[in-house]
């Protein structure tokens, strides 16, 4: 019998691959969230296995905070071209000028929590019903608890208590008018799982998760990109550093990471010998013990 | 460095992934023995314990309190319970490990479920001081009636029992008195500590008479390959694939993910319910062409002839015949404040198949504590556990749970509130 057995990879692989086909099997509407990070990433190449050899049935949406690393959106954009895909784009700004959501003023000010009413209205705009997320449970412990298909409200909601059980390979998107489903196809990968697979698979990447020289400051012990709509306080200085990105998020909360790492290999052996996890260089988790938990009831991912 | 990108190719690549649940309450030391899982395989990273840390001072505890890593959500930080199922990892060189932690309480009997529903092996915690109690026979029903493969019973705390060899012998039977009344074939002891460590990840020094071996040896090498069916070949069509490219222009395929059985090209199958046959043209998995294909593995499956077949189809290896009926017995956990409906109407999830139902009769409930078959009570309440007859609207293509897992299962969902409220498993 041992000879039918795949590794943990190819096994992950097959839960997504089979989760995404169902979402474009029960929704009319479904999109997939797609910021430029390796999470995305991998979740698209998984919605292109599931679907070839014909494209991906359902379009991209990029929540755009404006503080982008330029690399992303380049890659972002020769991306969608290379494979035909349909991308849309919310912008942040826009729900800025049209006076929905208040900036954040400040050294610490963020567009993270602005993030979630452009999500929201956005998805509203386009009647989308499903929107995909490359979430994971092992980054946060909010998350360790969320379904693969996680019901939102018609305000976008999660309600935690009130969860669907998910049992086996059966997945119950049926849902109200004006309520929407986050399904999150990647969700028992671990980072790890992630690095390993695009090894597996020679999945390109953004230049940023490799070793680059970038001028940083130093914040609360966590390194962040100099940009220039960043305010610095006093004490701060820039530095020309060695780093890369464990995550790609908005530029001003960031965090990076002093690394030489060049290749995947090394990249795969730094993860396997670090002591912090990814979300630990995250400004936006460190406001509260449950910062994560709270936004995501407010509709966040 | 040349040397490492070998491990990894050796290593990473090549291990497997091994799904658990544990299911028992804080008292039992089921929190500390997956923090120490986790600890010991470096899963718990150090920003991590500091949050437990800074939230265990905040709280005035003196110890850490390990059992916040695993106490997710706000509301179960504040009253110290567990209320849903979280998923915890951890891997090591061997292989990878999906934790489905589950909380322990009557209540919460449809989380345990939930959590056993995909997994290989269950993980039972016994107190050595208070011996077999009513939750063990829960918890060891519920993995029975889920169908999981493989069972580890870890006699707990040995250190308050002065690791004797008489006490764990002595559960050990207590144990196998009720084991034939389960459908589990793989059966595990093992003496621990998780506090201390003893036998959980080294071998302890205080169980010379113990020759087995320990739990994470027990977990990496757990033999798995058997757990899936490789004899019934059934593939529930989820996607229909028609690429309308100049390039592709004919192709018409059928996505999904192989239930049980083996396809092979070449081989002849039958769709269900038209009924046609035809054979396997291709097996495709992204743009690569496969010779064969078995669980859990997600494909693409092209035909020979041109036939109808859309989502909720299946398709079998000719002369491998599932079920094919309406009325259908099943044993059911409720999960929903309403009670059960007799003669109510549900919405049937079955595979990639979506039908309705009546409920038809309650045949028994079952005291999850004792296990006795209760034929008078017919209220079937949220964590009830009863049997239960339906018709459904159209024919099921099914195979018995206790031989099929994915064919044999099903949930009930409320059609005026969509919540899920039932997990069925086909008799």
């Amino acid at each position: 019998m041992d000879k039918y057995i795949i590794n943990h990879l190819r096994e992950l692989e097959a839960e997504s691959i089979y989760v995404i086909r169902e979402v474009a099997a029960q929704f009319e509407r479904p999109t997939m969230l797609f910021s430029g990070g390796k999470d995305s990433i991998v979740m698209f190449y998984l919605a292109r296995k599931a679907f070839w050899p014909a494209k991906v049935p359902f379009p991209l949406l990029h929540i755009d905070t404006g503080h982008n690393f330029q690399e992303t959106l380049d890659y972002r954009d020769n991306l969608m071209e290379s494979t035909g895909t349909k991308l849309i784009v919310g912008y942040v700004q826009e729900s800025i000028d049209k006076g929905k959501v208040v900036e954040e003023t400040g050294v610490n000010a963020s567009r993270n929590m602005a993030q979630t009413t452009t999500l929201l209205d956005t998805i509203e705009e386009h009647k989308f019903d499903a929107a995909m997320g490359g979430g994971r449970r092992d980054e946060e412990k909010a998350r360790a608890k969320e379904r693969f298909f996680s019901h939102r409200d018609e305000f976008g909601q999660w309600d935690p208590k009130n969860q669907r059980p998910e049992l086996w390979n059966i997945f119950n998107g049926k849902k109200k008018m004006g309520e929407h489903f986050r399904v999150f196809p990647i969700s028992n990968w671990t980072e790890m799982d992630v690095w390993q697979y695009i090894y597996m698979e020679k999945i390109p990447i953004p230049s940023l998760y490799f070793t680059h020289k970038r001028e940083v400051f130093n914040r609360d012990g966590v390194w962040l990109a100099k940009a220039d709509f960043m305010e610095l306080k006093s004490s701060e200085k820039t530095e020309l550093k060695d780093v890369r990105c464990r995550t790609i998020g908005d530029i001003t909360c960031t965090g990076l990471t002093l690394s030489k790492a060049n290749t995947l290999e090394d990249i795969i052996i730094e993860v396997a010998a670090t002591r912090v996890t990814e979300r630990g260089g995250r400004a936006d988790d460190k406001r509260s013990e449950s910062a994560m938990e709270d936004r995501k009831k407010e509709g966040y991912f | 460095m040349e040397n490492a990108y070998k491990e990894i190719e050796k290593g990473y690549l090549n291990m497997e992934l091994l799904r658990f649940t544990t299911a028992g309450s804080v008292d039992d030391g089921k929190s500390t023995l997956i923090g120490r899982l986790l600890y010991d395989s470096k899963a718990i990273f150090e920003d991590q314990m500091e949050a437990i840390e800074r939230a265990s001072v905040g709280k005035g505890e003196e110890e850490v309190n390990l059992a916040l890593l695993t106490d997710g959500l706000k509301a179960e930080r504040e009253q110290g319970i567990t209320i849903d199922v979280a998923y915890r990892y951890f891997a090591t060189p061997k292989r990878k490990f999906i934790i489905a932690d589950t909380p322990g309480h009557v209540q919460y009997t449809r989380n345990m479920v939930t959590g056993a529903s995909t997994a290989n092996a269950a993980l039972i915690l016994i107190d050595a001081r208070n011996g077999v109690i009513e939750q063990t026979k829960r918890h060891s029903f519920i993995a029975s009636l889920l169908q999981i493969p493989h069972l580890i019973i870890c006699i707990n705390k040995m250190d308050l029992v002065e690791f004797k060899q008489e006490r764990y012998e002595e559960i050990k039977k207590e144990f196998s008195k009720f084991a034939p009344k389960l459908a589990i074939k793989d059966i595990r002891f093992l003496p621990i500590s998780a506090k201390l460590g003893d036998n959980v990840v080294d071998k302890s020094k205080n169980t010379p008479w113990y020759e087995g071996p320990t739990l994470m040896y027990l977990l990496e090498n757990l033999h798995i390959g058997g757990d899936n069916n490789f004899l019934d070949a059934r593939f529930p069509v989820q996607y229909v694939v028609r690429p309308q490219s100049d390039k592709y222009h004919d192709f018409r395929g059928y996505a999904g993910r192989i239930s049980s059985g083996v396809f092979k090209t070449g081989d002849e199958v039958k769709v269900y319910p038209s009924g046609f046959t035809s054979k396997v043209k291709g097996i495709h998995f992204g743009d690569k062409a496969l010779k064969q294909a078995f669980p859990p593995q997600s494909v693409t499956i092209t035909l020979e002839d041109d036939i109808d077949i859309s989502r909720g189809d299946i398709i079998i290896k000719k002369n491998d015949t599932p079920k094919i009926e309406q009325d259908i017995d099943l044993m059911v956990c409720w999960f929903n404040e309403r009670p059960l409906q007799i003669r109510g109407k549900y919405a049937v999830k079955h595979t990639t198949n979506d039908v309705r139902c009546m409920i038809k009769d309650i045949e028994y409930k079952i005291d999850v504590n004792s296990l006795e078959k209760d034929y008078d009570d017919k209220v079937v309440k949220m964590n009830d556990i009863c049997r239960i007859s339906i018709r459904t609207t159209k024919s099921l293509y099914f195979d018995p749970y206790t031989r099929n897992r994915e064919t044999g299962s099903l949930v009930l969902i409320d059609e005026s509130t969509n919540e899920t409220v039932a997990a069925g498993m086909i008799i």
